[in-house]
């Protein structure tokens, strides 16, 4: 198991590995958003967590359907499906290697895209608590999604259109956390529903996407 | 080791083969052989436990077998070391050297992956095959885009794997240059009166 | 005798063929019946003027949408766990089903929402959760699209309506929650039982009846296409293989 994450962190760091492309998306994300509504702090403040959890969710889809195509298509995943690991360990593993090459420099660039979107001072923690709990569910769902679709050939499409629609409570409950901590409102019951949605994601849905990949090997 | 007892496979819904048996002993390699799109890589899949069976039954072999495909699995950006480590690692073997030794690539250890040849790729293939320490080879065509001299390495790496008392089953049309069975999979093609098999697969619909 | 042999292709044509006529007979005349009476037998509400009368378009087709993914739900249960291939093909055949449903419901409440709140759309809890459950029967769809296979096609959807049930549960209640005192004012709910009077109620309930029986007929029209085409490609293969 350790190997088969230090390998796809290997493998994400070297040439063509595609890591920081998602993390530049998010950049652009909070650079293109006041372009297009305009500059008024005050707007820029409302929206703000909004807008940082909605570029995460893309940010995230961007680079979801390298989890298993690219292993896909050079016979790994075959292999891998042959071999003792569990391949729900396998989908694991691949999810947890996406979220720490993805979704942890997401969450530790937050703060500075946040300055550009003028968060409220109280936010900031919230902000980077919310994405910290909530960023792992959008990695094992979007692996679950990639699951669904490795077997096709331009399916990356597809894949946004299933994954989306299973990111809304993630999506609902982490901006809600970051709008009421800037408020300085309560947060316990968004918090507790978004770690609940990614502790129930990761025991639940690598079986599934393991039972997917099955599906789509055979 | 591997018993398979009137197994039927099928792919994509259609009957392929029916019926075919088949007993792998300890030290001993079967040849499958049969023209292209005969069934032997659906069987050979079903075999290492990538499809279900649409009929009959595999015994033993379940934690035995190391699979070999098509494609490689190779990364091109790991080197040819850390590609072999990371499948011994997965298998809990160290019998990377070794495997290396085995198909002469040592001096390529530290060679990225993706600047190898065709060959050499292959033959990087077949070492992750040793590297798995298993008992059982199930290999698709093992010998393609090999020149002589490598199939014949391959063929002395298969001898003493038998030699040690392994067995393998391997999909090829070439001569390994050893004495192993042949199992001509050609009788046992699903035709249009192939029997039908009450709810499993598109029969159930005719 | 188990119910379990109408999961055999030739049982189910054979039995669905007997059920088709009288399933239709029946759902256009309860229909008919529910529809006329409710638009042209009851009188025009206090509140809500004639608009009231959209409710016998609106309400059993936004139930018919939760129905029918739950049904989908249970036939892809049925699938994965007994592998009988009718079920997986009413699961497909709902779904479009269950879609048209969503998409009736959604734009009938939108020609209601207008004159009765002054607008077309409103981030409701309730509208928004069809909103999402229209996404989640678009991926269903687009899934069984994609795949070539059958039998792939059908495990990977089975597995994504399993999922998708479950993420559907929680966005709705992650909607009632994330619109909580934003928007206090019109609730576009209306409770059947308190707020609609008997004169609504009866022909509403025959609506509802003729909308689930619609849906049957529907479901099991679509499957005996489905089982035609897994049929026909059946034998194409065998012919191609001869």
């Amino acid at each position: 198991m350790r190997a088969l994450l230090l390998r796809d962190l290997r493998l994400a760091f070297r040439a063509g590995g595609g890591f920081g492309l998602s993390l530049a998306f998010f950049l652009m994300v909070a650079v293109i958003v006041p372009l297009g509504v305009g500059p008024a702090p005050a707007t820029l403040a409302l929206i703000a967590a909004g807008v940082l959890w909605v570029g995460a969710l893309l940010a995230a889809l961007l680079s979801l359907d390298r989890i298993f195509a690219l292993d896909y298509e050079d016979g790994s995943l075959d292999l891998l499906a042959t071999s003792p690991l569990p391949l729900g360990g396998v989908v694991a593993m691949k999810a947890l290697a996406h979220w720490l090459t993805t979704g942890l420099p997401l969450v530790a660039a937050s703060p500075i895209l946040a300055v550009l979107l003028n968060l409220p001072t109280q936010g900031y923690v919230w902000l980077l608590v919310s994405l910290a709990i909530g960023t792992p569910a959008l990695s094992i769902i979007g692996a679950f999604g990639a699951s669904l679709t490795v077997g096709l050939k331009r399916g990356g499409l597809l894949l946004g259109l299933l994954v989306l629609p299973l990111y809304i409570p993630t999506l609902i409950f982490g901006a809600e956390v970051v709008k009421s901590g800037a408020e300085g409102a309560s947060i316990g019951t968004p918090l507790a529903a978004l770690a609940a949605i990614t502790a129930g994601a990761w025991a639940g849905l690598p079986l599934a996407a393991a039972m997917a990949i099955r599906a789509n090997l055979r | 080791m591997l018993t398979a007892q009137n197994v039927s496979v099928a792919r994509a819904g259609v009957m392929v083969l029916v019926g075919v048996s088949f007993h792998l002993t300890a030290g001993r390699a079967l040849i499958l052989r049969g023209p292209n799109g005969a069934g032997k890589t659906t069987l050979l899949r079903a075999v290492a436990g990538l499809q279900p069976l649409a009929g009959g039954s595999l015994n033993g072999g379940e934690d035995d077998i190391a699979y070999g495909a098509h494609s490689d699995g190779v990364k091109p950006t790991l080197t040819v070391a850390e590609n072999l480590t990371f499948w011994a690692q997965i298998y809990g073997t160290h019998l990377t050297a070794p495997a290396m030794a085995a198909m002469q690539m040592e001096t390529l250890a530290n060679r990225r992956a993706g600047q190898l040849s065709a060959g050499q790729k292959r033959r990087l293939g077949l070492a992750r095959i040793l590297v798995t320490g298993r008992k059982i080879w199930v290999l698709d065509e093992p010998t393609v885009s090999l020149d002589a001299a490598s199939v014949a390495l391959f063929g002395a790496a298969v001898q003493a794997h038998l030699a040690a008392g392994g067995a393998a089953l391997i999909a090829t049309h070439i001569d390994l240059g050893f004495a192993a069975g042949v199992l001509d999979i050609t009788p046992f093609r699903a035709d249009a009166h192939a029997p039908v098999l009450s709810g499993q697969f598109d029969e159930a619909f005719l | 005798m188990s119910i379990w042999e109408y999961a055999n292709p030739k049982k189910f044509m054979e039995t669905s063929a007997l059920l088709l006529p009288w399933l239709t007979g029946l759902s256009a005349a309860l229909l008919g019946a529910g529809l006329f009476w409710g638009y042209f037998l009851t009188p025009d509400a206090a509140k809500f003027g004639s608009t009231i009368k959209i409710i016998y378009l609106h309400v059993p087709a936004a139930m018919m949408a939760i129905s029918a993914w739950m049904m989908m739900l249970v036939a892809s249960l049925i699938w994965l766990i007994r592998r009988h291939h009718v079920s997986a093909l009413a699961a497909k055949a709902a779904a479009p089903i269950g879609l048209t449903f969503t998409l009736i419901g959604l734009v009938t409440g939108a020609i209601w929402g207008q004159p009765m709140w002054g607008t077309w759309w409103a981030w409701d809890p309730r509208l928004t959760s069809f909103l999402i459950l229209t996404l989640f029967y678009f991926g269903y769809i687009a899934l069984w699209q994609a795949i070539e296979d059958p039998d792939t096609a059908a495990d990977l959807t089975a597995v994504l309506c399993l999922v998708g049930s479950v993420f559907a549960f929680l966005s709705r209640y992650a909607v009632l929650f994330w619109n909580q005192g934003l928007h206090q004012g019109a609730s576009l709910s209306m409770d059947k039982q308190e707020n609609v009077s008997d004169v609504y109620w009866f022909p509403l309930l025959v609506c509802i009846a003729g909308f689930v029986l619609l849906f049957v007929t529907l479901v099991l029209l679509r499957t005996r296409t489905e089982i035609r085409a897994r049929r026909m490609a059946a034998l194409l293969s065998r012919e191609r293989l001869a």
